[in-house]
């Protein structure tokens, strides 16, 4: 029988991941797929090509489904995220003068702190925070806000948060253009190495369950061919498990190094898949908790997550805050996790939603398949977002 | 019917592809064109210049940046840029599959856009076949060097002339039902792993 030939595209990354495995390590063959990757230079150029047909799935920032359905941007479109590729991932990073101005002050650079991260970052610039980005629709962008905005009580006058293409942003900060960045993997990793900044902190330390990179598909093709989207996604998922066993890292790194795919040194891109970092070019290390999540639950695409973007994007943008709301829940399809990986063996959750940032510790949860964990959620600042509550 | 030429920026960093795309836009009406050559600051520079339309290649890092173009920043903004037209997927298509992208002011009349956007869109076809014959050729080169490696590697461990040592390589190619490449590939790797 001949196998059904999709394309997916993906920007070089590590959280690219889960996609480059299904198809590397044979997910995609024994779900009968030919599956061809197209990597793609830019956000933009990756939606437009699946607005347009060109890939028939991509590896996307969180809030770009959302915003693409909600009208944010340069393509209106109805998107589905189908499924979390990704949970964390996003690093921060200060220029080298930042860095020394704030050791000066006293800052330890745990990586972990949040509140003392950003009081520190705030202390060193006086609130004049120029921020680099790599999409204005980006889990780095709404995390960044988040942080700030809550520690400094508002938004701060001199705050500006703007898109810098990942690998100007080494360029960037060594020349005084932006103050700090966040970006994913291998970005930050690479700032360092090329001498431009030090690591200041995880995504994962200002909200330790934010869904990252999702599996998008165009919502009419989903509805069109649940078949082709149903194989997709478990090769994709069968991918996150393997990447998800610490046995698996190595090959993972080498993999995921070659030049089609992210291109960067192995040895870099482990740093990001185990989470012990190189945190300045003198070799100073941290080991980062929560720091990029493939297994488990991580796949399962909550409604609140999808909620929870919505409301961020649509205060951001001036957009009606209820109706938003219902789009976002509606672009994320647990339904159709549910449908397809249940089969599969995947643990389900009892609920599609849950209450985001209201879990202190990791929960063993009763599934009908067996014991599920729920990892720790929280926002740094004991924030709750609960999807009942308006 | 408005005469006004139209104000268009170009990011092109290349300074000969940028020459030939203006001339292919000046062909089509007297148009102000602006090139852009470098990253640094460029959406606050296009913002400054306030263009009916900026063209950038699709394959540029500098696209993400663009976007916040779409992002009213404030009521008195003119109206928000956005990409291509939307009533005119078509040609939006034809845009994005030559590797243009066109980042145009909302209320930009469809007719005086579309012959400037027909010519970016050859313009940009005929770069992009040339990429991909530049691409294919390289890679038809780098076939024949592992070939030849093979060829020698086998011509010395047999003892074989070179027209056998190729023999041999097609053979085996076609009983393994892979490409002449792919066997010379695996020839030369398993040679430096038994050195």
């Amino acid at each position: 029988m001949s196998r059904i030939a999709l394309t997916a595209g993906f920007v070089p990354l590590t959280d690219a991941a889960p996609l480059i495995i299904a198809a590397e390590m044979g997910f995609v063959e024994a779900e009968g797929l030919a599956l061809t990757l197209r990597s793609s230079p830019t956000w933009s150029r990756l939606r437009d090509d699946l607005a347009f047909g060109l890939v028939d799935a991509a590896h996307l920032l969180s809030p770009m489904p959302v915003a693409m359905t909600l009208g944010l941007g340069g393509v209106e479109m109805a998107i589905d995220a189908v499924q979390v590729m990704s949970v964390c991932g996003e690093i921060i990073g200060v220029s080298r003068a930042i860095a020394a101005r704030m050791r000066d002050q006293g800052h330890d650079f745990a990586m972990h702190d949040a509140r003392a991260a950003g009081a520190a970052l705030l202390a060193a610039t006086g609130g004049r925070l120029r921020i680099g980005v790599p999409f204005p629709f980006a889990m780095h962008t709404e995390l960044l806000f988040y942080w700030i905005e809550s520690i400094a009580g508002a938004r701060p006058q001199g705050l500006d948060i703007h898109t810098v293409p990942p690998p100007r942003m080494a360029e960037a900060l060594a020349g005084g253009e932006i103050d700090a960045f966040s970006v994913g993997e291998p970005w930050g990793s690479i700032a360092v190495e090329l001498g431009a900044g030090e690591l200041l902190l995880t995504g994962s330390a200002i909200w330790s369950q934010a869904p990252e990179k999702v599996l998008a598909l165009r919502h009419d093709r989903v509805e069109a061919n649940p078949e082709v989207t149903a194989r997709l996604m478990r090769a994709v998922w069968k991918a996150g498990i393997w990447l998800a066993d610490p046995g698996n890292l190595l090959a993972a790194a080498e993999l995921l190094a070659a030049p089609h795919f992210v291109g960067v040194r192995a040895d870099i891109l482990e740093r990001s898949l185990s989470g012990r970092f190189v945190i300045t070019s003198e070799g100073e290390t941290r080991l980062a908790r929560q720091f990029l999540e493939f297994g488990g639950l991580a796949p399962f695409p909550w409604r609140s997550q999808g909620e929870w973007i919505a409301a961020r994007l649509a205060l951001r943008h001036g957009l009606d805050p209820a109706q938003s709301r219902g789009v976002g829940r509606a672009v994320f399809r647990p339904d159709l996790y549910r449908r397809f990986l249940g089969p599969a063996g995947a643990r389900m959750p009892g609920a599609s939603a849950k209450v985001e940032g209201a879990l202190e510790e990791a929960l063993e949860i009763q599934t009908p398949g067996g014991t599920a964990s729920l990892p720790r959620n929280r926002f740094f600042d004991g924030g709750i977002f609960d999807p009942d509550l308006g | 019917m408005s005469s006004r030429p139209l104000s268009i920026v170009l990011c092109e960093k290349d300074a000969a592809r940028a020459t030939m795309i203006r001339d292919s836009l000046l062909e089509t009406g007297k148009h102000d064109i602006i090139v852009i050559d470098t990253d640094a600051g460029i959406a606050q520079r296009i913002a400054e210049l306030n263009p009916d339309l900026v063209l950038i290649d699709v394959e540029s890092p500098t696209r993400d940046v663009l976007e916040e173009l779409t992002l009213a920043s404030g009521p008195l903004d003119r109206p928000v840029a956005i990409f291509v037209d939307r009533s005119d997927s078509g040609l939006t298509q034809a845009a994005v599959e030559a590797g243009v992208s066109a980042y145009i002011v909302d209320g930009l009349r469809p007719d005086r856009l579309r012959p400037v956007m027909d010519a970016a869109i050859a313009r940009f076809n005929v770069f992009r076949r040339m990429r991909e014959e530049l691409a294919a050729t390289k890679a038809a080169l780098e076939e024949r060097k592992i070939i030849d490696r093979a060829k020698g590697l086998l011509m010395r461990a047999k003892g074989i002339s070179e027209d056998e040592a190729y023999a041999l390589l097609r053979r085996t190619a076609m009983d393994q039902k892979r490409k002449i490449a792919d066997i010379a590939q695996a020839l030369v790797l398993a040679s430096e792993m038994l050195r």
